[in-house]
């Protein structure tokens, strides 16, 4: 676990569900074949509203011609958000495209289970709490860098810093990469058979 | 070990206490008694097992795996198909013979309504699925949830999960339903007052005298959607679930009397801990809906006033036998057509069956939805259709209208969720009515 992750923010609100990160159609894409989670990566965010995706691209035009074969990336490597991050489907789809599209971490004021779990599990991203809802003090294209030994973000476009909540139960977890490697660490399972 | 939830005792019972002391104060780890899995999340979970417990792993019980393909069956799209494939393919080198494969006699529809249909659901069960509507199980008394697909392949290699027990809500519902009413406004309701992220982590635990009158597959409606607020729902066992699971099950003498004895024991004690607790009259609720694009955006149907281009009845929400039957029952009752397109797509082989055969004043269901203009098309090929938008050719999906208005008894209205347009979440009465006016309708205003 890198101790700051510094990046460019694209910021959103509350509620954004994981229909909304990779849409229903895009699920016959299976995550586990690394092709085909570049292309979820490609399709990320695809189903925000079209208005709202129109002013604010995730992939950009200049990134689009990799769609098809999955080598587009956004230039975001840090979301903002409100309350309610990831609510909704169970799809792990979600957190892999994100993870696929180069997002590191996001910072919400909230997290569903599932979609929390997930990030934390496949080691895509972190999933950082904010102790506040700092989601309308961020814009996109803002430059931001996460402190996780300090529990701070700072907002480097505006010269303003929040606080994060300390990681707590899923840390041991995050800090291994992820819940195999966790449960190796731990000796629950053993090694991973080289093939 | 007094002053539990349903929820704890559950929990406690399947926890590994030997192996949670590996986790150091961070959780527990807990059998599964089941795991769950369907045609879109299958096959990623099943990649994930082969690449972390090696290519010629096994899973931990192949009696205690069920794939039941689901969301994307009747489409042209090859990589859906692919999908089934893979699911197929992982069953027999598995040894899983819980696969309801399609086109075959065994194949059955929307997982969370097979589940408990096929017999597999019982009360006490730790139950995970690869799909976040694996809480419609709480209804018969088991702690269930969805999970991803990384936590899945662990499950598939271990048979354990590593989880901390949540903290439970009690929601309270004195007093009966008024009869325009039913199970889809209860949730609705809940949603509406405590926001799509009120139960985050949570267990939400369902309890009163509008609970307990509440049939199997109407508990199955509320806890269903114990998701959309973040939560898992739970309702205490009684006779009513005793009597769904033994007639769906095949159990020694043995088996079924332990399970009575367990039955009364899987209730809250009175002095179990809540981190909240609500209490509603359940005589003065209404009828419902969530409208777009949030779970959570609910309003009274009588203070809408919004004109629709269909009607959607389906899904694991509401596409049980039920949930036509209550529908059906506007049809016969008020002796009207639909006015806009209706769409049926039941939720399970079982459902249709029911559908064909159960009768109201002579007339078959099925009668009488085709006497009153439904469209039929879909009636023999139960699925998770368009609840979930899905590839283009779905069945049921809005392609392309963004200003489509549609009024739906399934379980989400996210933005493009079943395609594009506008999605009203509602009870299957108020589907019905709101077909036969052409708009939002309150069944009292029919």
């Amino acid at each position: 676990m890198a101790d700051t992750i510094k990046g460019i923010d694209y910021a959103l609100k509350n509620n954004i569900d994981t229909d909304q990160m990779i849409p229903a159609d895009r699920l016959t894409w299976n995550p586990a074949k690394p092709d085909e989670r570049l292309k979820l990566g490609s399709y990320a965010f695809d189903g925000l509203p079209d208005d709202f995706k129109k002013d604010h691209p995730f992939i950009t035009l200049e990134e689009r011609p990799g769609i098809a074969d999955g080598t587009a990336k956004a230039r975001y490597k840090v979301i903002t958000a409100g309350k309610g991050f990831g609510c909704g489907s169970s799809r792990e789809h979600a957190a892999n495209a994100l993870g696929a599209a180069g997002v590191e971490v996001v910072v919400a004021k909230g997290y569903a289970r599932i979609f929390f779990e997930n990030c934390v599990a496949t080691g895509e991203l972190l999933p950082a709490t904010s102790r506040e809802d700092i989601s309308d003090k961020f814009e996109t294209g803002d430059e931001v860098e996460v402190d996780l030994v300090n529990n701070r973000v700072y907002n480097l476009t505006k010269k303003t810093d929040y606080e994060i909540e300390p990681l707590g139960y899923v840390k041991p977890v995050v800090e291994a990469g992820g819940l195999f490697a966790f449960a190796r660490k731990v000796g629950l399972i053993g090694d991973k058979p080289k093939e | 070990m007094s002053g539990r939830t349903i929820t704890e005792k559950i929990i406690d019972g399947n926890t590994d206490w030997e192996k949670t002391k590996k986790l150091n104060g961070n959780g527990r780890v807990v059998n599964v008694d089941l795991l769950l899995t369907h045609d879109v999340c299958g096959p990623p979970t099943s990649g994930i097992f082969y690449q972390e417990f090696g290519r010629n792993a096994r899973v931990w019980d192949p009696r205690k795996v069920v794939i039941i393909p689901d969301h994307y069956i009747f489409t042209k799209d090859a990589t859906a198909a692919r999908n089934i494939q893979v699911m197929r393919d992982f069953a027999k080198e598995q040894g899983i013979t819980n696969f309801y494969d399609v086109e075959t006699p065994r194949y059955r529809g929307v997982c969370h309504v097979a589940l408990p249909e096929a017999g597999h659901v019982k009360p006490g069960q730790v139950i995970f699925g690869t799909d976040s509507h694996t809480c419609t199980h709480g209804a018969l008394g088991t702690v269930s949830a969805g999970i991803g697909n990384t936590t899945g392949a662990y499950i598939l290699g271990t048979g354990h999960a590593l989880m901390n027990v949540p903290e439970s809500i009690k929601f309270r519902l004195e007093n009966l339903l008024p009869a325009y009413t039913s199970a889809k406004d209860v949730i609705l309701k809940i949603i509406g007052e405590i926001g799509t992220d009120g139960a985050d982590f949570k267990a939400m635990e369902f309890c009163g005298p509008a609970i307990e009158r509440l049939g199997i597959e109407d508990r199955m409606t509320i806890c269903n959607m114990a998701i959309e607020a973040g939560g898992n729902g739970i309702i205490a066992p009684d006779e009513k679930t005793l009597d769904y699971v033994r007639l769906r099950r095949s159990m020694s003498r043995s088996e079924c009397s332990n399970l009575k004895k367990l039955i009364q024991e899987l209730q809250s004690d009175p002095e179990a801990k809540y981190l909240k607790k609500f209490v509603w009259d359940a005589s003065q609720i209404e009828p419902m809906a969530a409208c777009p694009h949030s779970p959570g955006n609910v309003k009274r149907v009588r203070d809408l006033d919004v004109k629709l281009d269909s009607v959607y009845i389906g899904s694991c929400t509401g596409g049980k036998k039920k949930d036509f039957f209550d529908a059906a029952m506007v049809f016969y009752r008020y002796g009207k057509k639909a006015s806009i397109p209706l769409l049926l797509v039941p939720a399970t082989c079982e459902v249709v069956d029911f559908i064909q055969t159960e009768k109201i004043g002579g007339k078959t269901l099925y009668n009488i939805f085709e006497e009153s203009g439904a469209d039929m098309n879909s009636m023999g090929q139960p699925s998770c259709a368009a609840c979930l938008g899905g590839p283009k050719d779905t069945y049921g999906r809005i392609n392309d209208e963004p200003n489509h208005n549609r009024a739906s008894t399934t379980n989400r209205n996210f933005p493009k969720r079943m395609g594009s347009g506008n999605v009203y979440l509602v009870s299957p009465f108020t589907a019905a009515a709101s077909a036969i006016k052409g708009k939002l309708t309150d069944l009292r205003d029919l």
